[in-house]
């Protein structure tokens, strides 16, 4: 399918070719859908909210219920004052949820729509009861990308609902930053594990993992509650996960209910869990447990069996900022050389931190903020590579280079299902990512291998 | 057997300039005095106010566009948002929405793609002319709507002695300039619509000319124009025989005879300033 890739690199501007980052509405739809009972919804034209759903829905295999202005040409000239009043009326009428967590779309922005004056007017006019929450954020997908989107709605929550009761409590903030609900799961273990008392937000284990009950529910019972939102505003501290996702609600909880905050990188790996396990230990006044710890020897042990295979394989890796950044890291960890480290999502940072992190074992790593998967595929060409770790559309990349070792790795993967049930957090993630890679190293060479040298044992 | 009528292409004018200049006073008389000398002309305001056509219509009896849009959804009809107004004109007004919400913009874009759609523009309606009065300045792409596509072929800009209007005038040039690479847009002329500066007529003649145009009338200030106003008519409907209604006459002449259509070479600031100290405004 890319067999026409070439490999002359042009220096491009105004041109994005398989880029590697979405809109934003996608992440504030995913964080809403952490919040218990949330309806989001979105505030522009039909397609914009039949696209992120399914989107979201092929990459976790969930329904994903959300609603939408439904903007016609009228609403475009007139504005959608209407329409969201319309459309508020409707959603609590019929769908009754706890909560509304509106988003804007280009369209509403470019406009001009003020969301919070209608949601004010809604409430003035009866439209929407007192009891009947609706929040909202501003998501324009020509700032930024997804991740963006994601930590808008997460700092927003927190803007509308957190408060300060002036009573601390014993209770640790935990923002897991965009990771899969079998992520969110690992980390309300490790937490409980280390008898620390949290809150998780936002949380979509239990919403989008949900088992099989015979019976549809469109608000199923995960999700962080409203009142655990609103209590956040009373721990003691807030631990943030992956900076670009999850530092806009850390500094919005510490701007307005003074929780100081603590920002980590994604705990991929093991430095990085190890760092999350320090902190949680500090902030909690706790011995690490001998459960956690033997977790971690267990990494280790595989991390030193599998040595001989990672040893300065070249590895080349795209997706969003945080998950790259982390996994880099642990890369680096692993004995191989991450070579090109490619993200959708502007930001200069991220190149910064990447160079940072390959000082070391790799310091000529070509590190690219704000590009796409076209240019991952040109430099490929340019200068090969023996692994290639990124979302789903990798695996076009994979093809058109002989099927080179792939692992899925980030958001959106629609093409298998592992990821959203089996976390690569922490340090039995960690292992699972080991396992991962060393497979599809294996599988190549069992599939390429001539039958004289296939190997019974690796 | 059909014969074909050989038949003069409409002309399809768009007026612009800075806000408050006379744009919609300029071009109703303008419209009037081309009506009255038998030609069939359609006026289509773009301004969300929607008071392009009240002095040919005598009073804000249309409903504009996008109002019949909104109340009676896209299922519209070509007569109930065009009225005749004086002399067989034909008055359409895009309308928008209330200021502060929605896009005015994206509404002059919807508002003419549906004029295209009912047929407004086609031959059967015999029109020698289309009037685009556009609000103020071209402040994004829905006011330039009327110069994109090759909608409006011949632009004039209607500008005073005074500086602001000179700079909106310049302003709208470089909108015409980028337009016109590409298209087949073109500027007709310079119209002043007098403020009774020093040296005005000599000072817009000259503009025209750096401009690579004409100054193509120069409209003298008269309070003929606020008394027909007042009575929501043009001048020449109002008072035909007064001097002004001239004025307007000779405008439409001159608008019907041009055959000066340019790429327009706007100024650059400092050389706009120049004309301006040259002709004693800083003085």
């Amino acid at each position: 399918m890319l067999d026409g890739t070439t490999a002359e690199i042009r220096e491009r501007q105004a041109l994005r070719i398989n880029p590697a980052k979405t809109c934003q509405p996608i992440g504030a739809m995913y964080a809403a859908l952490g919040i218990n009972g949330c309806m989001p919804h979105s505030h522009g034209s039909q397609g914009c909210c039949a696209y992120h759903r399914s989107h979201l829905t092929r990459h976790y295999k969930e329904p994903v219920a959300a609603t939408t202005s439904s903007f016609t040409e009228g609403a475009s000239v007139f504005g959608g004052l209407a329409n969201l009043q319309q459309a508020l009326e409707n959603i609590f009428t019929i769908y009754k949820p706890k909560i509304v967590a509106v988003h804007t779309t280009c369209l509403s922005e470019v406009i001009g729509d003020d969301i919070p004056m209608i949601i004010e007017r809604a409430r003035r006019e009866g439209k929407i009861k007192p009891d009947q929450l609706v929040m909202h954020t501003n998501t324009p997908s020509f700032v930024g990308s997804h991740v963006t989107g994601f930590s808008n709605q997460c700092a927003s929550t927190i803007k509308y609902f957190s408060e300060s009761s002036g009573e601390t409590k014993n209770v640790v903030n935990l923002f897991p930053g965009w990771v899969e609900p079998a992520d969110m799961r690992e980390i309300k273990r490790m937490a409980k594990e280390m008898g620390i008392e949290f809150i998780l937000f936002p949380d979509t284990s239990g919403v989008l993992d949900t088992g099989h009950t015979g019976h549809y529910e469109m608000y199923p019972a995960g999700g962080t509650t409203l009142e655990q939102i609103k209590a956040m505003g009373d721990s003691f501290q807030t631990i943030a996960m992956g900076p670009l996702a999850s530092k806009a609600a850390a500094e919005e909880l510490e701007k307005k209910c003074n929780v100081p905050s603590r920002l980590l990188e994604l705990p991929i790996g093991l430095s990085n869990t190890d760092a999350f396990v320090n902190a949680m230990r500090l902030a909690g006044q706790v011995p690490v447990p001998a459960s956690i710890e033997e977790e971690r020897s267990r990494l280790i042990d595989m991390m030193s069996d599998m040595a001989q295979y990672m040893h300065d394989k070249k590895v080349a890796i795209f997706g969003d900022p945080d998950q790259v950044t982390a996994l880099t890291q642990f890369l680096v960890e692993m004995d191989m050389k991450p070579v090109i480290a490619v993200t959708g999502t502007p930001g200069k940072a991220f190149e910064a931190k990447i160079k940072e992190i390959c000082a070391e074992k790799c310091p000529e790593v070509e590190a690219r903020a704000y590009s796409d998967v076209h240019f991952l595929h040109q430099w490929i060409k340019n200068n090969p590579v023996d692994l290639l770790i990124g979302n789903g559309f990798g695996k076009f990349v994979a093809k058109a280079e002989g099927n080179i070792p792939f692992v899925r790795f980030g958001f959106p993967i629609m093409d298998r299902v592992g990821h959203r049930a089996f976390s690569t957090i922490g340090y039995t993630g960690a292992m699972r990512l080991i396992e991962q890679i060393t497979n599809a190293f294996f599988d190549y060479r069992d599939r390429n291998d001539p039958d004289e040298k296939i190997e019974l044992v690796l | 057997m059909a014969v074909a009528v050989e038949k003069k292409p409409m002309r399809k004018v768009a007026i612009y300039g800075k806000g408050g200049i006379g744009k919609s006073t300029t071009t109703q008389n303008t419209v009037a005095a081309l009506a009255e000398m038998g030609k069939k002309v359609m006026v289509v305001g773009c301004d969300p106010k929607a008071d392009s056509t009240r002095l040919l219509l005598g009073g804000l009896a249309q409903r504009s566009v996008l109002d019949t849009l909104r109340e009676e959804g896209e299922d519209v009809e070509l007569d109930d948002i065009r009225s005749g107004g004086f002399c067989n004109s034909l008055c359409v007004e895009s309308g928008g929405p209330e200021p502060g919400v929605g896009c005015a913009g994206r509404g002059i874009i919807t508002s003419i793609n549906m004029l295209e759609q009912l047929g407004a523009y086609d031959e059967e309606n015999e029109l020698d002319y289309v009037f685009y009065d556009v609000l103020g300045d071209v402040v994004c792409g829905g006011f330039a709507m009327p110069i994109r596509e090759g909608k409006a072929e011949e632009i004039y800009i209607v500008c005073s002695g005074e500086m602001m209007a000179m700079y909106a005038a310049n302003n709208i040039c470089k909108g015409i300039l980028k337009f016109a690479e590409t298209g087949v847009v073109r500027l007709g002329g310079l119209i002043c619509n007098s403020r009774n500066v020093d040296n005005e007529a000599q000072m817009i003649k000259k503009f025209a000319e750096k401009l690579g145009t004409q100054m193509i009338h120069f409209v003298p200030r008269d309070n003929d124009v606020q008394r027909a106003e007042i009575n929501r008519k043009t001048v020449i409907e109002w008072n035909p025989e007064v001097k002004q209604a001239g004025e307007y006459r000779s405008l439409a002449r001159a608008i019907d005879s041009n055959k000066l259509f340019v790429v327009p070479k706007p100024l650059t600031i400092p050389e706009l300033e120049a004309l301006l100290m040259e002709y004693g405004l800083f003085n």
